[in-house]
């Protein structure tokens, strides 16, 4: 037995026989969607600063949508309401356009969001280093926990972006028609605002992918053993 | 010794780790040979490097120096895809704290391992049904892990670890976290899942039931192989040790 030599031994494991782990697609989505569900109020908390900051992001958006429906109307009033809502239009102008300092404080708000996220992930990962490790002990790659992860944040992300969105919209309404009348409800454009919340739940998506890029990595990277050592 | 092959063949092996400045030899040069469809027992007090030995056996770990066949593969030379088919197809793990997945149902916790193994879904199902009625659990099937004691949870591991049947199951104080009586449930299965389905099973220990089941004790001692006794050498010494401690 022992007289076999190495090369001859492992020549045997790459044999022609294709030996591949694999997880399908739709089962990772499955566990991935199970996996939210079991923890839910876990995922609501990494989710809700993504909430917040993505209905910030809608609330500007929609209420610019709702400026611009208002000056479209082309009446000398409603541009002055405008002007004195604090609105930075001038004479010519025929859309109103975010200001710098509005951006500016969108963006910081988005930022703070995806430090949230990635701290709020890294914990997720420290809990779930047993459940890793277990995983990688039962066969799984590092891929496999890299796709369990960002499916994860997918998941979250078109939820808490999507939720973002509409509730962001919905309180821009609430606070035009409280500050120019429900006149603006007509004077809208629906189509504006539906890309508006469209665009603000994407942004969510992409924000809740990028948060979860270094905890996914430090996962997926994690050897069975220290996974296993972790809570001893 | 040349009718049956050795399954699993440690020779040589040292282990150190970097603890801060100083390092720590946990194995200091280890041979052994296990052949297939034994049920072997690693026994030793904490911290003679039992542990790490397992956790080189399964390729959970690689040594610092020497070699780890199985199969008589090194498993030093495998890639990252060959060493998780490794781990899927070929070894069977059985913890002493379950590690189930505790967000799982019993039988999800069954076919995963058959998932990543490439079967479809009704396949790993009803297989998952057999492993479970196999070792008593299958009207508990849809349970979590929360919802299990401790000896259903081991025996739910025990079916996830036999899920692809493997030729090793590697069973790291599986008794360590159970009470007497299900201690000696656990034990019992291991034991005929090793003479039905002549799966070798390598358990890591320091519970003393277990020599009566293993057809070898191997003895670790301070990162070396004190002794290696057969299954009929055992009974003389056991009194010594039942003295001894």
């Amino acid at each position: 037995m022992a007289d076999i030599p190495d090369e001859l031994a492992s020549v045997s494991v790459t044999d022609p026989v294709k030996r591949l782990v694999v997880l399908p697609f739709k089962k990772a989505i499955e566990i991935a969607y199970k996996s939210i569900r079991v923890r839910f109020l876990r995922s609501l908390i990494t989710t809700l600063s993504l909430v917040l900051a993505v209905a910030f992001l809608s609330f500007t958006n929609v209420g610019t949508d709702v400026a611009d429906g208002l000056l479209s109307t082309g009446d000398v009033d409603s541009r002055q309401i405008l002007i004195n809502a604090g609105y930075d239009i001038g004479p010519e102008d025929t859309s109103v356009a975010a200001s710098a300092k509005q951006r500016w404080i969108v963006i910081l708000s988005l930022v703070v969001c995806v430090v949230g996220i990635v701290n709020a992930q890294l914990m997720a990962v420290t809990e779930r280093f047993r459940e890793i490790g277990t995983m990688k002990c039962l066969g799984a790659l590092d891929r496999f926990i890299l796709r369990l992860f960002f499916l994860e944040a997918g998941m979250q992300g078109l939820a808490g972006g999507a939720a973002g969105a509409v509730i962001g919209a919905l309180f821009s309404f609430l606070n035009a028609t409280i500050s120019f009348g429900s006149i603006v409800l007509v004077t809208l454009s629906w189509r504006a605002v539906l890309l508006s919340i469209l665009s603000a739940t994407i942004v969510g998506f992409l924000l809740s992918l990028l948060g979860v890029v270094y905890p996914a990595i430090v996962a997926a990277r994690m050897q069975p053993v220290e996974a296993m050592r972790a809570e001893h | 010794m040349k009718d049956k092959h050795n399954i699993v063949r440690v020779s040589n092996v040292t282990k150190s780790f970097n603890l801060g400045k100083i390092d720590v030899q946990a194995l200091k040069g280890v041979d052994l040979a296990i052949q297939s469809g034994h049920y072997i027992s690693i026994m030793g007090p904490s911290g003679s490097g039992k542990s790490t030995l397992f956790n080189m056996i399964g390729g959970l770990d690689k040594p610092s120096s020497g070699k780890v066949f199985i199969d008589e593969v090194d498993i030093a030379q495998l890639d990252a895809y060959e060493l998780a088919w490794l781990r899927c197809r070929k070894i069977g793990y059985i913890f002493q704290t379950f590690n189930l997945i505790q967000v799982m149902s019993a039988l999800e916790n069954v076919t995963l391992p058959m998932t990543f193994a490439g079967m479809n879904g009704d396949d790993a199902t009803e297989k998952g049904f057999r492993l479970l009625e196999l070792v008593g659990l299958a009207d508990r099937y849809h349970h979590k892990p929360s919802e299990l004691s401790g000896g259903q949870q081991q025996r739910v591991a025990v079916a996830r670890a036999l899920a692809n049947d493997p030729a090793i199951i590697l069973a790291d104080e599986p008794t360590g976290n159970l009470d007497l009586s299900t201690g000696e449930e656990i034990i019992a299965l291991l034991k005929n899942l090793s003479r039905e389905r002549s799966v070798t099973v390598i358990s890591a220990t320091h519970d003393f039931k277990m020599l009566n089941v293993s057809d070898q004790v191997v003895w670790i001692r301070d990162g070396r192989v004190d002794k290696i006794e057969n299954r009929d050498e055992l009974s003389i010494s056991l009194g010594k040790i039942g003295a001894k401690e």
